[in-house]
């Protein structure tokens, strides 16, 4: 018995230091080289808007001496629950109007929200397509090995949206937790398949081939963004939403492929 | 890179040396770590929706996580042995140049993030993976079958079943063996009727922590076995899952993982008190 305790607590021990070294996170804080910002404009995006927004961000702290902007990109959902949940957050932006109006009834946002891009669907093949999709209706072939996202996150929703307007029945290998997760397994070339965003093929650059479909046009994400009740400095979270709604922004949205909403 | 080697002092220095007990204050930091494992464990309990957690944890898609959990991590507790033993054995009996690192390498997922040994698997049995062309001459697809589920958490609970046997190996030394050989006994069964006996509580706690190991197993198994249900998505998946948009299911269903991994270890305690 004590042996077996020793065992367990020595293994035990073993894993935890192990993940105390490789946990550490990497945080969103770094030290500016010339001299500290004295104000940090904390933005929650959708994992989607990742580049677009990083691009945005240093265009804001360039057009605002002394001021940093600060990221947390993730799944819509999970950043409604962290806002709720009391995170100090300035913006937030989110990949659908689902999870918007959820943080509007729960009454964490300063504005009504402004809408500010669309994404559509495409179909994401391998660069040398193996399966010869060239259709929305070829990912119904059984051999044909397609990903998409789980029906409970937005990707998944507007797959299935667009399955039911094209009458066509795919039979996915997987149904992923992310769009992210959808175009790695195409990417590498697990999947023969997958539909993910027009934006994620633009970025996935010449690593995954991108097939429009007309009927992706019946399911229209539309992202929008709003400024936060509880944040401290609310002149510069309404400077930062003007920003993104912009000319400006929009400019630097559609070079990645996001639509006017 | 050294391993801690597990295992109790022998019976025999314990009765000589009195016990000197840990010094006081090192009961407040103790508390401390205790109340720190334990305070996130009430707070789940806390979370319950009891009215709907019937409902709610016999869904269809929590109970096909939940019976896809238990028989994939049982195969590969199952995988874990049969690999384990013998890794062990090799480790802790015999010696050869370069076993140092080979120790290392073989207990490196312990210490690796799970997605990078998804990611690994991936580029070793995935289609265009190392094996993959190989493989798929063979007519064997591994990924996005309940077998890609397995080898992720055979690959990440492995190590945690060779490091427990290999100190209880090293603990019971080699002396009754010695004995059974000098006894005309052939080494197939000094091994089988020695050597498992002697390190039965170390296999026992290697095995279930291998268990729990693949329970929980998440990271290796989003990358390289995906997500559908019945068939890869294991309850920590569907967790995760659930948490998009039902965060009462979550929590939930992450009681019910929380209760089989307590049940486990019970089970074992109980086994190894009779």
């Amino acid at each position: 018995m004590k042996r077996w305790a020793a065992s367990v607590v020595a293994v035990l021990l073993i894993g935890t230091a192990a993940g105390c070294g490789s946990g550490r996170s990497s945080g969103t804080s770094s030290g500016s080289p010339s001299g500290s910002p004295r104000q940090t404009l904390t933005v929650f995006a959708a994992a989607s808007l990742t580049s677009t927004f990083t691009k945005l961000g240093r265009e804001f702290e360039a057009a605002h001496k002394g001021v940093k902007v600060s990221f947390s990109f993730a799944g819509s959902s999970d950043l409604v629950a962290q806002i709720e949940q009391g995170a100090p957050a300035d913006v937030l932006a989110s990949a659908d109007t689902k999870n918007m109006d959820e943080a509007v009834s729960a009454k964490v946002v300063e504005n009504k929200p402004v809408a500010f891009a669309s994404n559509t669907l495409e179909i994401a093949v391998p660069p040398d397509n193996p399966a010869g999709v060239t259709s929305l209706k070829d990912l119904a072939t059984p051999s044909t090995k397609v990903v998409v996202c789980a029906p409970q996150v937005p990707c998944g929703a507007a797959a299935r949206k667009v399955e039911q307007i094209a009458k066509v029945r795919i039979t996915p290998v997987s149904e992923e937790q992310a769009v992210t997760d959808v175009l790695t397994k195409v990417e590498s070339g697990e999947a023969d398949a997958g539909l993910v965003y027009l934006t994620d093929v633009r970025a996935a650059g010449g690593k995954v081939k991108g097939l429009t479909f007309p009927q992706s046009s019946s399911a229209v994400n539309t992202y929008p963004i709003a400024a936060l009740k509880k944040s401290k400095h609310a002149t510069l979270a309404n400077d930062f939403v003007n920003l993104v709604t912009s000319t400006e922004g929009r400019s630097v949205l559609a070079a990645a492929g996001f639509a006017a909403p | 890179m050294s391993w801690p080697r597990p295992g109790s002092p022998h019976p025999e220095v314990a009765n000589r040396t009195r016990a000197v007990g840990p010094p006081r204050w090192v009961f407040v930091p103790a508390a401390a770590g205790a109340v720190f494992v334990v305070l996130p464990l009430a707070a789940i309990i806390a979370r319950v929706r009891w009215s709907g957690f019937l409902a709610l944890v016999t869904s269809d898609s929590s109970l096909a996580a939940l019976a896809l959990s238990l028989r994939t991590s049982a195969t590969s507790t199952l995988l874990c042995v049969g690999l384990g033993v013998p890794m062990a054995m090799v480790l802790a009996r015999t010696s050869f140049p370069g076993q140092q690192v080979l120790r290392s390498l073989v207990l490196l997922p312990l210490v690796l993030p799970p997605v990078v040994g998804g990611i690994a698997l991936l580029y070793t049995f995935g289609r265009r993976g190392l094996l993959g062309h190989t493989l798929e001459v063979l007519g064997i697809q591994v990924a996005f079958t309940t077998a890609a589920v397995i080898m992720a958490q055979t690959f990440v609970a492995l190590p945690f079943l060779v490091v427990s046997l290999e100190g209880a190996l090293r603990t019971s030394g080699e002396r009754y063996e010695a004995v059974a050989a000098t006894l005309g006994a052939g080494p197939t069964t000094v091994f089988r009727r020695v050597t498992l006996p002697l390190v039965l509580p170390g296999l026992a706690a290697g095995a279930v922590l291998s268990f729990a190991r693949s329970l929980g197993e998440f990271g290796a198994t989003i990358t390289f076995a995906g997500s559908l249900q019945g068939v890869t998505r294991t309850l920590p998946l569907e967790i995760y899952l659930q948490r998009e948009v039902d965060p009462d299911a979550a929590v939930a269903l992450s009681l019910v993982l929380v209760l089989v991994a307590v049940l486990v270890i019970g089970l074992v305690r109980a086994g190894r008190a009779a």
